[in-house]
């Protein structure tokens, strides 16, 4: 009987101990940080959205600066915008690749500069104190409304205008977020007087949106510009004239107080050799030719004299 | 929490294709059809393995590993696997998976509830049924059966309690139900959604196990369950450690 | 191969999501049972008090397990992406299943037993800890069986929302429609709870030695 006890208080005591260990002593290598709590301030905790061109970069990021002695941890596959701009507020990351135009839209819905050079400066004052973007590069990933060939032939469409009449009949498939966003379904009716028949909720540019579109299961869906499953599947992308998604240059976004010399620096050199080509190459490497990440991303870093 | 409030209380929420009450029937729906099919397959299945006493251990292992795939990668696996061959609109591709898993997850609970039941029959009973020269099959039926309803009732219960709470994860695959709320309102960070979708899942919830614990009271004799005229039930204070037992082991709360 | 490729290129990222999978599904069985021994406790010692008890537990059992994962921050004010809410919503599920566990274990107990140790002499919380929970244990090591293998499967989820552990393999073979990292996240979750299932029936076993007595000849 005392036996059972102290088997099971030393049991507990064990555990805890064990419980209370685990919480300080974080594994050793450098990956994924196993608390939420801010790490030491000499780490930057690179995040990424939920879709594989974020990973490939926020890999590409943390490899620059990991080549230049930067102490770095990582946090993947987080989720949508809504999702990880709160996380990078409150410190459970410090930086993450961005897109110049979404990004401006987030924090000024109101926004309406769409060129490049625009959207960057509108970007900068729209900012929340503590943030801030480094250098753009001219690597661009734009939303966009993609279709199958067959249906372009059907309803000859070329440009998002032409959808205007025909929307009526068809079903668009794209993430929860894009129903909702100032250039997501009341940009399109803004701009283009496009209100599709129904919604279908998919993911952001995903395997559902692909799947969705391929199968029949919707008529129109969001898909990236750089996706190779557009080439693959001899998708059509309907031209987007009025500039309803705006610039989409790829930048950093990162807590202003981890943004030292040295991290500016490597991210800038970064951004000065991205280019849309790159990340159509290094997106297809991941996904058709089922490469890892982390070792496209040292590969092209080495490639560029970066890494 | 009185966004909540305002959240439910908003008109635009109940109406269109996309209104709740739309959500809630997607639900009940992606639920009601796994439950059945689980119960069409675990029930004989049960009896057969009670009544023969054959096969209990291989059964109970096979399933209690059941318990131990992870939801949400056997979705995955099954959408990747079966979406991309299915064509056409509507929702399929994905709901072929999706009942698939919850199948899996009704299954358990049903089969080693129903078994044990059997199991548990009191053997005096059965020997009384075979003196009066009921078959093999008759005693199974009209003995077995309606002896270990009880059981295979809380086995219902705790079936369609795990289907309905995970039925909101067929969301990630873009089907509706509950788990649309969820996912939505946490991707358009409107919090008063996500919570309202919580709150229905287990206001459903609730509401299955009374309906299913109505109809236990229907449906199992009076002789077992010791109801008789005006409530008055037979002196019953004491959980037996069996059915405490069976309750942990088939995770009914 | 690719599978051997796959486990060799990412296979430092797979441990390290192991290791914080594990950690994520014992410590809230752990925190659980220790917050559910009272109130089983209290829920079998004052009568009127298990059916309430009993009843929100069923309620906090349906709440969907990914709402609770993304409601928690908000009310525990927590970072979004700390994974200490996954902690306490799995706690919450562990809590649910074991107090109507530990309140039946404690009445599985046979009245005449506590009987005689209140007649040798036994205080009442000493007849608890060397008498009543010991008995109880074989139904609580039931329950907490069930707690560990399902909290196994529950933290999978949260890697919809980006915690990292096993559950990753999921997403990114998701999203690749790649089967290699989905097979083995599958592989390694059944793997960890049937582990984590044996380590219970073993301590379960040391604690009741009893169980195992031979009787002499």
């Amino acid at each position: 009987m005392k036996r059972t006890c102290l088997t099971l208080a030393a049991t507990m005591a064990v555990l805890a101990l064990a419980v209370s260990a685990c919480g300080n002593n974080n594994p050793t290598q450098t990956g994924s940080k196993a608390t939420g709590s801010p790490a030491p301030s000499d780490t930057i905790v690179v995040g990424s959205a939920n879709f594989q061109e974020s990973v490939v970069l926020a890999n590409i990021y943390a490899e620059a600066l990991k080549a230049k002695g930067v102490k770095v941890s990582t946090k993947l596959n987080i989720g949508s915008r809504e999702a990880y701009i709160p996380g990078l507020e409150d410190g459970s990351i410090d930086l993450i690749p961005e897109y110049s135009g979404v990004l401006l839209q987030y924090f000024d819905k109101a926004a309406t500069a769409v060129a490049p050079d625009e959207v960057y400066a509108a970007l900068q004052k729209a900012l929340p104190g503590d943030l801030t973007v480094l250098q753009k590069s001219a690597a661009e990933d734009k939303d966009a409304v993609v279709v199958t060939k067959a249906t372009a032939d059907k309803y000859k469409l070329t440009s998002i205008a032409d959808l205007k009449d025909v929307a009526g009949k068809l079903t668009f498939g794209g993430a929860p977020e894009f129903k909702t966003r100032p250039d997501g379904v009341p940009g399109l009716k803004k701009n283009y007087g496009v209100t599709f028949g129904s919604y279908k909720t998919l993911d952001a540019g995903g395997p559902l949106s692909v799947n969705g579109l391929k199968n029949g299961q919707v008529d129109a869906a969001d898909i990236f510009t750089t996706d190779p499953s557009i080439a693959a599947n001899n998708f059509v992308v309907l031209q987007d004239p009025k500039n309803n998604f705006a610039a989409q240059n790829v930048l950093p976004l990162i807590n202003k107080a981890k943004a030292s010399d040295t991290v500016t620096g490597a991210l800038d050199a970064v951004s000065a050799k991205l280019t849309t080509q790159t990340l159509i190459d290094l997106l297809t490497k991941v996904t058709a030719d089922k490469q890892d990440p982390n070792a496209v991303a040292k590969e092209w870093l080495s490639s560029q004299g970066l890494g | 929490m009185g966004l909540i409030i305002d959240f439910l209380t908003d008109p635009a929420n109940w109406q269109g294709p996309e209104g709740i009450p739309v959500r809630l029937l997607e639900h009940i729906t992606y639920s009601a059809v796994a439950v059945l099919i689980g119960l069409a397959i675990a029930l004989p299945l049960g009896l057969l393995i009670g009544h023969t006493g054959r096969g209990t251990t291989l059964v109970a292992g096979f399933a209690n590993s059941l318990r131990a795939l992870p939801t949400i990668g056997l979705l995955i696996f099954f959408v990747v696997l079966i979406a991309p061959h299915v064509h056409g609109k509507g929702d399929t591709a994905y709901l072929i998976p999706s009942e698939i898993v919850l199948v899996l997850l009704a299954v358990p609970p049903i089969l080693s509830n129903t078994y044990a039941g059997v199991q548990n029959v009191d053997p005096a009973a059965r020997d009384a049924a075979v003196g009066m020269g009921m078959t093999g099959r008759q005693v199974l039926l009209r003995v077995e059966l309606p002896c270990s309803l009880p059981l295979v009732m809380s086995g219902l219960r705790s079936a369609a309690l795990q289907v309905i709470a995970t039925a909101t994860i067929a969301a990630y695959v873009s089907l509706g139900g509950l788990g649309r709320l969820v996912f939505d309102g946490q991707a358009q960070q409107l919090y008063p959604k996500m919570v309202t979708g919580a709150l229905l899942v287990a206001a459903l919830a609730m509401v299955t196990d009374l309906l299913i614990a109505l109809a236990q009271r229907v449906i199992v004799s009076r002789g077992l369950s010791g109801r008789y005229s005006r409530g008055r039930t037979l002196a019953r204070d004491e959980a037996p450690a069996e059915l405490a037992v069976h309750a942990a082991a088939t995770g009914q709360p | 191969m690719s599978w051997l490729r796959y486990l060799d290129q990412n296979g430092q990222q797979i441990l390290q999501w192991l290791w914080f999978h594990t950690w994520l599904s014992v410590v809230p069985v752990v925190l659980g049972l220790a917050i559910s021994l009272p109130l089983g406790w209290v829920a079998r010692r004052y009568r009127w008090t298990y059916a309430p008890l009993v009843t929100l537990s069923g309620l906090l059992y349906t709440i969907p397990s990914i709402a609770l994962f993304v409601i928690l921050p908000g009310i525990l004010g927590l970072g979004i992406l700390d994974p200490l809410n996954v902690a306490v919503a799995l706690t919450i599920y562990t809590v649910a299943l074991l107090v109507r566990v530990v309140a039946d274990g404690l009445a599985s107990v046979p009245d005449d037993v506590t009987q005689a140790a209140s007649a040798m002499g036994y205080r009442p919380v000493q007849r608890l800890m060397a008498v009543e929970l010991p008995i109880a244990v074989p139904v609580i090591a039931a329950g907490l069986r069930v707690a560990v293998v399902s909290n196994v499967s529950l933290v999978a989820v949260a890697a919809t929302i980006g915690v990292p552990e096993l559950g990753q393999l999921f997403t990114i073979g998701f999203q690749l429609a790649y089967f290699v990292p989905i097979v083995i996240g599958i592989v390694m979750c059944v793997a960890l709870a049937m582990v984590l299932d044996l380590v219970v029936v073993a301590l379960t076993r040391l604690l009741t030695p009893w169980t195992r007595a031979v009787v002499a000849p």
